[in-house]
């Protein structure tokens, strides 16, 4: 493939101005990842050092070999929700390597109220074991948790993808073969008691967990026996006594030493073979994706010079170049890896579409993984091409999108909005991962469109009662709705409700997606199957 | 002209002389020890015979092999490069009775040659101009004490077969002859086969000042001018220049003809090379002759325009010498640096090894014969010359800055070289004066271990860092297996947001 040869500048002045304006996004976005990452307030820090336990984080690090990456997802999860009192959901998840496998960590941080399970807790939690299941990750739970936040009981315990779902998932990770392990660090009750119970191998650390259906104030509550934590359901317990747990831990390293012991006799990960090659670092530095992604995300640029930023060698091999250039197709290789690449250059048009189902067409028969990079304010509108067709064009690309079989992964660089978030496997397309730069926003139109649309209903529904409206009357009207979106389409919004796997640095996206693209190997990818395009 | 011709030595020499025969069109055979069977000469030439195990004695210098790879491979002629076999007259005369010619003198001036002590006598004889000393070899220690008594100390002990500086000693003071008499023998021995050595005066601050000659079979002789080879250490030559910085025009024709003089005595014919050393009065003695291509002979190729390699090789097959005395002329001035894989802080000790890295310098002038390669292994077992850096300049002073921006382009990792030293040689004002005896180094050049020491230590750090950062940027794979290894085994540690950083406002 040969070299994209690049027409930014690095002394201009929009190039300065963007370069300044991103940084600050990625400082601010830092900032905040820090602030995530001290877990709960520093009282309840505090006293979990005092019991001799590690912090979260400290616990992944230990489990996970030295030197290795760790890929967090997810972080921002109940970002500015439940008045900030759960940072990262108070649950910490992410993908590293521990004995030389790819393994799903999840683990509580009992610093966050008391490591107990809020809504978004779990769905972060769910997310993760899906993850797992469609990279076939083996799991490994570090338990330390009071159970279901019982005043949020309603978003938490009944619905299929609640609390209930988690154990669900556990019995079918197992049966996939991917081993389940819970290493019980802390509290671990009711319900959450069913974490080392469903798991394939418990580890429990001595005078510190506690594994019981029903703790002692409810057994005194319920029958009236008196007992202790540890003699209800301590690691001596269940390692000696009921075989609910099959490892004793003396401590905290000790039972992350034993896990990974465990590890060490899992089944080596054979990768599905799509033809890597030697990698080759971008020739275009990465850096300067940040002076090109412009201040105001609605100013036109070349996703070209992102995506060449990216990959490997800057060598790119476009799909249709002259046709539908709306659309960018092209082949690529990641760290090696080959790739075919989706990104926007503008608004969907008939051709863009049709471009792009047969890009995906191409990739999918070749079994070469999917990257979309998503700028797209939706689909063209007007007459002319509703007479066109572009609905029933629109629709093979989100049916090529929908049914493609390799491992698709999605990255919000800018607007995603309406039917183009589909077409550029949005959420509900199950992209493997989805990430977001801090310069994404996600909303079903602009804030702009959607407050003219409000206001012109409005004007029309006054003028059927033969009403008028003054400027200042439809401004009122709309300055609540851009207030609104402007608010709802932040990524810290969008990552805080899981729309996304977490925001990342624009240059950490080469590590994340290559990193995606090795654990989706560890499925195989089946052969291409379509249903009916309408033509 | 011969359509075959076999090689009999290794290194920069066999590469020089392969390349001399393939501009004349003529196959080429190489031969190799088995250290060398990957070595740049052996890649080089058109075919390749494999003539024994490592040691020189079994391999190269082995007579017998060597003749039957000629034979084998129907070479009609055998160049014997310098050092192994080159000045042995006997393989000189086994060649000539298997039916090949011998690249080089006939056997008989070169046994004369070949023996300082017969040499010396018959240039006496003739009235060439030499140093005092013993007339013959001898075994009696007696007549070695007795000789240098009558001269006075200093004097030097050399070896009959030597050349090299193997063999020779610098006696100052009576007790020390006994032992420098034995230490001599000894290692005459080893290196030549015989123990033969002798005693002469010693000159000191003397100029080693030598004249390349050529003859051809029918009695033509000219001298190629001269070339002064004083920069030694433990008396072997590394820097070459020509012209010397003290010649002038009646010196260089007087010492000139005596060279023609002591060619035509020795009935010699092909090239060759006659040693003087002159004297701070600008006095020359006769020191001995090489009968072979030398190996600073691409100085005298730079200032005259003649291919000594090519020329040895057209008077080998019969050809008269294409130019009289007054067609030739000195042009410029050219230094030669010998790159040897050495250790300049232990005591020059050979340094052996795999070249990881090699840059070889470029620009205009600038020579490099070489016989190492990017991945090429350095043996133990032979002399550890890696290249030669030649350079031409206008005069001295362009020719030195040249060389001096030449040894610094000159990157040779892997092995110890002798370029840092070679610099501070060439560096020196003692150098930049012209002041050229072949005490230079022991009388000017500091050795210190420290700094170098110290620049070995960034370059370790450095090495570390680049390492490291080759480790992120997953290039460096460390599977095992075989198999390549994943981004999760090459990224090293990271996590989002805590990667690359950079500067504000780039």
């Amino acid at each position: 493939m040969n070299r994209f040869k690049s027409k930014i500048s690095t002394k201009s002045p929009a190039y300065i101005e963007n370069m300044n304006y991103n940084l600050s996004l990625s400082k601010h976005l830092k900032e905040r990842l820090e602030f995530v990452k001290q877990g709960g307030p520093e009282k309840a820090r505090k006293k979990h050092l005092e019991r001799n336990k590690l912090l979260v984080r400290d616990r992944i690090k230990k489990l996970c070999d030295p030197e290795t990456p760790f890929l967090e997802v997810m972080p921002f999860a109940a970002w500015d929700m439940y008045d900030n009192d759960a940072p990262a959901a108070g649950i910490v998840a992410g993908i590293g390597i521990v004995r030389g496998h790819e393994v799903m960590i999840v683990a509580n941080d009992a610093t966050v109220k008391g490591g107990t399970y809020y809504p978004i807790t779990v769905k972060k939690h769910v997310r993760a074991q899906q993850i797992a299941m469609q990279h076939k990750l083996p799991c490994i739970y570090l338990v330390d948790s009071g159970g279901v936040f019982l005043p949020l009981q309603d978003g938490v315990f009944p619905d299929k993808d609640h609390f209930g779902n988690i154990f669900y998932n556990q019995a079918r990770l197992s049966a996939e073969g991917l081993t389940q392990i819970a290493v019980v660090m802390g509290s671990c009750t009711a319900g959450g008691a069913y974490v080392p119970a469903m798991s394939d191998e418990t580890v429990m650390v001595r005078n510190q967990a506690t594994i019981f259906i029903g703790g002692p104030p409810l057994c005194k509550a319920a029958t009236g026996e008196i007992v202790t934590d540890e003699e209800l359901g301590g690691a001596d317990v269940h390692c000696k006594i009921s075989g609910v747990s099959d490892h004793l831990a003396q401590n905290d390293e000790h039972a992350l030493e034993i896990t990974r012991n465990i590890v060490e006799n899992f089944e080596k990960q054979k990768k599905f073979d799509i033809g890597r090659i030697e990698p080759e670092e971008p020739y275009y530095a990465p850096e300067e994706i940040l002076g090109i992604v412009p201040k105001n995300i609605r100013t036109p640029f070349d996703i070209r010079e992102v995506i060449v930023r990216i990959v490997d060698g800057s060598r790119i091999q476009e799909f249709k170049e002259n046709y539908g250039t709306t659309l960018i197709t092209c082949f690529a290789r990641i760290m090696g890896y080959p790739v075919g690449i989706i990104a926007n250059n503008g608004v969907i048009f008939s051709e863009s579409s049709l471009k792009g189902a047969h890009f995906i067409e191409l990739c999918t028969m070749r079994k070469i993984p999917l990257i979309f990079l998503q700028n797209i304010t939706g689909f063209i509108i007007g007459k002319k091409y509703e007479h066109g067709g572009i609905a029933r064009d629109g629709a093979k690309l989100v049916h090529a999108v929908a049914n493609a079989e390799v491992p698709k992964f999605t990255v919000i660089v800018g607007s995603s909005n309406g039917a183009g978030n589909y077409a550029m496997c949005g959420r509900g397309y199950y992209p493997n991962l989805l990430w977001m730069w801090p310069t994404g926003t996600i909303s079903v139109m602009g804030g702009e469109q959607a407050a003219d649309v409000l206001a012109t209903v409005k004007i029309n529904q006054l003028e059927k009662a033969g009403k008028t409206m003054s400027k200042e009357d439809i401004a009122a009207i709309k300055k609540p709705i851009l207030e609104k979106y402007e608010f709802e389409s932040s990524p810290y919004y969008a990552s805080a409700r899981l729309w996304d796997d977490g925001i990342i640095d624009p240059l950490d996206t080469r590590n994340a997606l290559a990193l995606g693209i090795s654990m989706a190997l560890n499925k195989p990818i089946p052969d291409q199957k379509y249903g009916v395009f309408r033509m | 002209m011969f359509k075959k011709i076999l090689v009999a030595n290794r290194s920069e020499i066999a590469c020089r002389i392969i390349r001399a025969c393939k501009e004349m069109d003529i196959k080429t055979v190489a031969v190799y020890s088995e250290a060398d069977s990957s070595a740049l000469h052996v890649q080089l030439a058109d075919e390749a015979v494999y003539i024994g195990p490592p040691p020189a004695l079994q391999s190269y210098l082995n007579m017998d092999a060597i003749i039957k790879a000629a034979k084998t491979t129907k070479s009609e002629a055998i160049h014997p490069g310098y050092g192994f076999l080159a000045e042995n007259h006997e393989f000189n005369q086994k060649v000539k009775d298997a039916g090949l010619i011998f690249i080089g003198p006939n056997p008989v001036p070169m046994k004369l040659l070949g023996s300082k002590v017969a040499s010396r006598v018959a240039m006496i004889k003739a009235g060439v101009p030499v140093i005092p000393g013993m007339k013959s070899s001898s075994k009696d220690f007696a007549e070695f004490e007795k000789t240098a008594n009558e001269m006075g100390y200093p004097v030097l002990i050399k070896a009959s077969a030597g050349g090299g500086g193997k063999g020779m000693r610098v006696v100052h003071k009576k007790e020390e002859l006994k032992s420098a008499v034995e230490a001599a023998m000894r290692e005459s021995l080893s290196a030549f086969g015989s123990d033969e050595v002798y005693l002469e005066k010693y000159i000191e601050s003397p100029r080693h000042v030598e004249f390349q000659v050529a003859a051809d079979n029918f009695g033509n002789v000219v001298y190629l001018f001269e070339r002064e080879c004083s920069i030694q250490r433990r008396h072997q030559k590394i820097i070459e220049e020509t012209p010397s910085p003290v010649m002038t025009p009646e010196l260089q024709k007087k010492m000139g003809e005596t060279a023609i003089k002591v060619i035509k005595t020795a009935n010699y014919n092909n090239i060759g090379t006659v040693e003087f050393l002159v004297d701070k009065n600008r006095n020359f003695y006769f020191l001995e002759v090489n009968a072979r291509i030398q190996v600073e002979h691409p100085v005298t190729e730079m200032t005259t325009g003649v291919d000594l390699a090519k020329l040895q090789i057209h008077i080998a097959s019969g050809e008269k010498l294409p130019f009289r005395q007054e067609d030739l002329r000195q042009n410029g001035h050219a230094i030669e640096c010998r790159i040897y894989a050495e250790d300049a802080y232990s005591n020059f000790m050979p340094s052996s090894g795999k070249i990881l890295y090699l840059k070889v310098p470029l620009g205009s002038g600038v020579r490099y014969d070489s016989g190492i390669y990017q991945g090429a292994e350095v043996p133990v077992f032979y002399d550890p010359v890696l290249a030669k850096l030649i350079v031409w300049g206008a005069d001295r002073e362009e020719a030195r800055k040249k060389m001096l921006l030449a040894l610094k382009e000159n990157v040779i990792l892997g092995v110890k070289t002798s370029i840092g030293f070679m610099l501070k040689c060439l560096e020196h004002p003692e150098f930049i004066r012209g002041n050229t005896f072949t005490n230079f180094i022991e009388k000017n050049i500091k050795i210190e271990k420290d700094a170098e020491g110290k620049l070995l230590n960034y370059a370790f750090l450095g090495s570390a860092m680049h390492h490291n950062d080759n480790k992120k940027n997953s290039k460096t794979f460390t599977a095992a297996s075989g198999e390549m290894p994943t981004p999760w085994q090459t990224i090293g540690s990271w996590e989002i947001c805590t990667g690359r950083q950079i500067g504000k406002g780039n």
